[in-house]
């Protein structure tokens, strides 16, 4: 489903992507670990089209998106949605139209139909009735999951997750984990989760990838990952000081 | 004297790609013209936020530009016996000049600035980036409708800044200076053409397609969080600014056939 070779991607002399190999299956929940600034939404913004490598390709569903034109590439972002670690709501715009945003232009939907759609989707984060609250109204966790629902409303094929649990508090992190585990199991859909939080990769993640100085260093199951014996893994799962990674 | 020269390069680097940027956005922009009708919805809002909000404060320039033009001929126009050219004088310099330009400056100050710290605000947050995931161009959806919209209320509030101006130095002229109502009016419409009207109406055009632009470039090409949000704004306002007055000599040369005199 989701191919990524040898790329490269440099910012100012910073060479963050070196090379990186990934292969993600249809229907599976890809998690990448990795410290804080390590290139995982560099990642991930690959994957969506909206950053170009300056060596290697990312093939998604047969169809190479670093070199694909503008149009071509928005017809394929409509089988993607993204889940950003802000959110990145609009702020002018209501709850409503948010989750509701790509349907207005994307689909021909009437307004009942978003609305009923908005409205759903509202619910599967556990949202309903909020329709009509600005996002400088909402507290940090609820963004999070309008978010969720916004990259939800299309029915995606693929999901991207970056920091889905980052800065939300345990018991909602939990039911974001488990939403993600349900939309994999239940419609089959295709994920690709970064994160730096252990528990929500280990419950979340079919297989999990750790990277490490730009490259892939370790793929396995979360079992696997555990069992590992390479010292720079062990290290990242235990959060220990002391270790390889500096 | 090394460094010197290599920050003078850098500079001159800088300025020759904003340029190409600006420029590359301008062609985006025209070609997304087509998707207006489309966005009508935001076309409209963004004419209530450039036209319908900006006008209260073109007005209260434009009345007391008017007056104070008047005031200013009048005193001198009264010592040499001209008074009748009160009338002509402040309406053939609001409606080929001071219209437009103070106008302009207006905008640029309020919308401009505005157009930098939204777009910039959404740049930070990756609002843009989300905008894209959800395959909607930010051009078509941000910069087309305050494009169009700039480019359409700006010679709108420059009709309404003209009007307002002449209305002000006719209080001046009947109330302080003792001229005729009548005289005045009639006086300031023999000596106006269409011409004039339509030349600072075509800089007013002008004038909003740079605020617009410059403001949308500059609030895309921002880095660095709620510092570099205010330093988007902050240029996008003193270029939008110095722009609009170099632009202004060349487009009057150019109105005028290219005479001088």
């Amino acid at each position: 489903m989701i191919e990524i070779r040898g790329v490269h991607k440099s910012f100012d002399g910073n060479h963050v992507l070196r090379g990186l190999d990934l292969h993600v299956e249809q229907g599976e929940t890809m998690v990448v670990i990795g410290r804080s600034g390590g290139g995982k939404s560099v990642l991930l913004k690959h994957i969506i089209g909206l950053m170009k490598p300056d060596e290697g390709s990312v093939v998604v569903a047969e169809n190479e998106i670093s070199s694909i034109d503008k149009r071509d590439l928005n017809e394929l972002r409509r089988m993607f949605g993204m889940v950003f670690q802000a959110a990145a709501l609009f702020d002018s715009l209501t709850v409503a139209e948010n989750v509701g945003f790509g349907l207005r232009r994307l689909t021909g939907m009437n307004d009942r139909e978003i609305a009923s759609k908005v409205a759903e989707k509202l619910e599967l984060v556990g949202l309903g009735g909020i329709e009509s609250l600005r996002p400088a109204e909402l507290s940090g966790g609820m963004r999070k999951r309008v978010g969720l629902a916004r990259a939800l409303a299309m029915d995606p094929q693929i999901v991207l997750y970056d920091e889905p649990t980052t800065g939300v508090d345990p018991i909602l992190a939990a039911s974001i984990n488990k939403l993600v585990r349900d939309l994999n199991t239940r419609l089959g859909v295709t994920s690709v989760v970064v994160t730096h939080d252990m528990a929500s990769a280990n419950t979340v993640g079919d297989r999990v990838a750790m990277l490490y100085q730009g490259v892939i260093r370790c793929v396995g199951t979360p079992e696997e990952m555990q069992r590992s014996d390479d010292a720079v893994v062990q290290q990242f799962i235990r959060g220990s000081a002391e270790g390889p990674i500096e | 004297m090394t460094t010197f020269l290599a920050g003078l390069g850098a500079t001159w680097l800088n300025t020759l790609q904003r340029t190409g940027e600006i420029w590359l956005l301008i062609v985006r922009t025209v070609s997304c013209l087509k998707r207006a009708y489309a966005n009508r919805h935001i076309v409209i809002q963004q004419m209530v936020e450039i036209g319908v909000n900006t006008l209260p404060m073109v007005a209260i320039m434009a009345v007391f530009t008017g007056m104070v033009l008047a005031v200013q001929t009048g005193h001198q126009a009264v010592r040499f016996s001209l008074e009748g050219t009160v009338g002509p004088l402040v309406g053939l310099s609001l409606t080929r000049e001071l219209g437009p330009v103070l106008t302009g400056v207006i905008v640029a100050g309020r919308v401009g600035a505005a157009i930098a710290a939204q777009v910039g605000t959404m740049k930070v947050t990756e609002q843009i980036d989300a905008l894209e995931t959800l395959a909607t161009d930010p051009v078509e959806y941000l910069v087309m409708p305050r494009f169009l919209a700039a480019i359409v209320m700006l010679p709108i509030l420059t009709i309404c800044a003209d009007a307002i101006g002449i209305a002000g130095g006719f209080v001046i002229a009947i109330t302080t200076l003792n001229l005729e109502g009548d005289a005045y009016i009639h006086g300031t419409f023999a000596a106006l053409q269409i011409s004039d009207i339509m030349g600072g109406l075509v800089k007013a055009a002008f004038f909003g397609m740079l605020i617009a632009i410059i403001g949308c470039h500059f609030g895309l090409t921002t880095t660095g969080g709620a510092e570099g949000v205010g330093k988007s704004t902050t240029r996008a306002v003193v270029l939008s600014l110095m722009l609009i007055l170099v632009s202004d000599f060349f487009l009057t040369l150019l109105i005028l056939g290219g005479r001088l005199v």
